[in-house]
């Protein structure tokens, strides 16, 4: 047999589909949990600049755990199951997340600030109405990091049982499905990672109207 | 005057971790619907004495009261929402159109959308704002855009004070010329009650009704009516700082209308022509002004008269510049050292003749 077995695929496009939808979703619930997690430290770091290093200290030792480890360090306490996964998917998005929106809320001009406040904006009004909406860009792209770096690393978790696409590859390896399997789990997690920083880029787009119009000027 | 709108008492701001006080003991009062200018040299706490009023700076000592309560008894949100606010670098909100910084205030304080959107449209005729405009971001307007952009901001729910730290400091200068004519405009209808920082004393004298002259660590030197600063400067330090050309200076802020003008040679198209030559002889000038029912005509000189019997068998000429009542007397002036005859023809509404001005009738109000 050769190693282009469009005949497998043809007849398991069921498996790949469920593969794909899970690791969608795998990837989801990362990114999801992980702006749970990270939004309010991020909004801390930005109104109590003193604990902005302790946050990046801890959410960057997470970050520099290898993913395999952390995993196996996890089975013991948590099995082989989706939240070992999402402990480890969410830990390594904190620190992209959180660094962005701290930068971005950092970001708002001094007299924009100034103005807003003397106009009778209360310090949370400045915040959610002033300092967050002009953030967004450098959020977002925040959040595209993190969500192409999320769609890789869930391949790993096939290790613990889950995997998505990285289980199709990982069968591939072990002979459990024929070669193919391995491209087309490749093929589509690479699709998918292209196709989410689309998405996001374009939801960037639309919720930001005023940095498209004035690129030039918020570039500098 | 007498009716206080804003009254600083013995106010001092120091800062942490600084040697000196930004303000050491102020005490100022600024009347109801009266533009005061704070001017001086940087580091005399003018900018920081502004922003005592509403709060953005909380003094260390002293009160300072808006309508007679103390402002650190009231809620500073509430505070600053009853003042409007304009700055230098003016502070649009670059993710909000200009429709929207404009409502920025009304929409916080609730106002319906049919009432804000009425508002903006009217604010924007009043700065002159192009309607295409309100819907475009602050970066693609010019500095001047933004600039008016501001100030219809700030007076969005028609507050009762304004408060402007260099508010035209940041464009060129015909547009700023051109920004203070229109505020002057605005202000003289509305009358609101607004404290102007600057250290442009030209801007001062232009804007101030009263400036507050101030040196190192909020020292007030002088407060008085611009003309009363440059006419008798209190100290050394002002007179440094009014500059040269105070006379002249003085001379732009006071109309012709607020001095005697003389009333010079006139004859009327019925007279004889040989007292209408008299007149020429004698009065200095080398011609006669023509007036018919006190409007006037124009001027003849002898050359004009030659063989004829009556001024009006003459076609008299028409003075090339005139001035009018509501000018300064800086343009009267220009218009006696730029003229033919050496006199500022003073006219009023309908070429009604007022009289003239010569070099030295302005130089005695120089002097004065």
């Amino acid at each position: 047999m050769s190693f282009w077995n469009w005949e497998w695929v043809g007849t398991h496009l069921d498996l790949i589909g469920e593969k794909l939808g899970e690791h969608l979703w795998l990837t989801l619930l990362a990114v999801g949990f992980g702006l749970v997690v990270s939004f309010p430290l991020a909004i801390l770091a930005h109104r109590r600049a003193r604990t902005y290093p302790a946050i990046t200290w801890v959410t960057g030792l997470l970050y520099t755990i290898p993913s395999l480890a952390l995993f196996a360090l996890l089975v013991p306490f948590t099995g082989l199951s989706t939240l070992t996964a999402e402990i480890g998917l969410v830990s390594y998005t904190l620190l992209i997340l959180i660094r962005n929106a701290v930068t971005g809320l950092g970001g708002t001009p001094e007299d924009v600030k100034e103005a807003a406040r003397a106009m009778g904006y209360s310090e949370r009004g400045v915040l959610w109405r002033v300092e967050l909406p002009l953030a967004l860009p450098v959020i977002v792209a925040g959040i595209r990091i993190a969500t192409v770096t999320t769609i890789g690393l869930v391949t790993v978790t096939a290790l613990i049982g889950k995997g998505g696409l990285g289980a199709l590859m990982l069968g591939g390896f072990r002979r459990l499905y024929p070669q193919i399997a391995i491209l087309v789990g490749v093929a589509l997690s690479v699709a998918l990672a292209v196709a989410a920083d689309r998405v996001l880029l374009w939801a960037q787009r639309a919720l930001t109207p005023w940095a498209r119009r004035t690129r030039s000027v918020t570039a500098t | 005057m007498g009716d206080t709108m804003i009254s600083l008492r013995h106010v001092a701001k120091r800062f942490p971790g600084t040697r000196t006080p930004a303000v050491r003991d102020l005490s100022l009062d600024v009347d109801r619907g009266e533009t005061v200018v704070l001017v001086g040299p940087s580091g005399c706490g003018k900018t920081t004495t502004m922003k005592m009023i509403n709060r953005l700076i909380e003094p260390t000592s002293g009160t300072i009261e808006v309508d007679g309560t103390d402002v650190m008894a009231q809620d500073p949100v509430r505070l600053r929402r009853g003042m409007g606010y304009v700055i230098q670098s003016i502070g649009l909100m670059p993710h909000r159109t200009v429709a929207q910084n404009i409502a920025t205030v009304p929409r916080l304080e609730g106002w319906d959308d049919a009432r804000i959107d009425r508002r903006v449209r009217e604010l924007a005729a009043t700065l002159r704002l192009d309607e295409e405009l309100l819907d475009r971001y602050p970066a693609e307007l010019s500095g001047g855009q933004r600039q008016r952009v501001g100030v219809a901001r700030a007076l969005a729910v028609d507050p009762p004070v304004m408060l402007m730290d260099e508010p035209f400091a940041a464009v060129d200068p015909i547009v700023r010329a051109v920004l203070q004519d229109q505020f002057l405009d605005i202000q003289r209808r509305l009358r609101k009650t607004i404290v102007f920082v600057t250290h442009d004393i030209d801007e001062a004298i232009k804007m101030a009704d009263r400036i507050a002259i101030l040196n190192l660590g909020g020292v007030l030197e002088q407060h008085a009516p611009p003309e009363e600063i440059l006419r008798e400067p209190a100290n050394a330090f002002v007179e440094e700082f009014v500059g040269a050309e105070r006379g002249l200076k003085r001379l732009a802020l006071i109309k012709v209308s607020e001095i005697d003008v003389d009333e010079g040679p006139v004859v009327s198209p019925e007279d004889d022509a040989e007292k209408a030559r008299a007149l020429i002889r004698d009065g200095g000038f080398g011609w006669v002004s023509v007036l018919e029912d006190g409007e006037l005509l124009g001027w003849v000189d002898e050359a004009m008269l030659e063989g004829k019997a009556r001024v009006s068998d003459a076609t008299p000429r028409r003075f090339s510049a005139y001035v009018t009542a509501e000018d300064s007397l800086r343009q009267a002036l220009d218009s006696i050292v730029t003229s033919r005859t050496n006199v500022a023809v003073v006219v009023t509404e309908g070429q009604r003749y007022r009289g003239i001005l010569t070099l030295e009738r302005v130089s005695r109000e120089i002097v004065s």
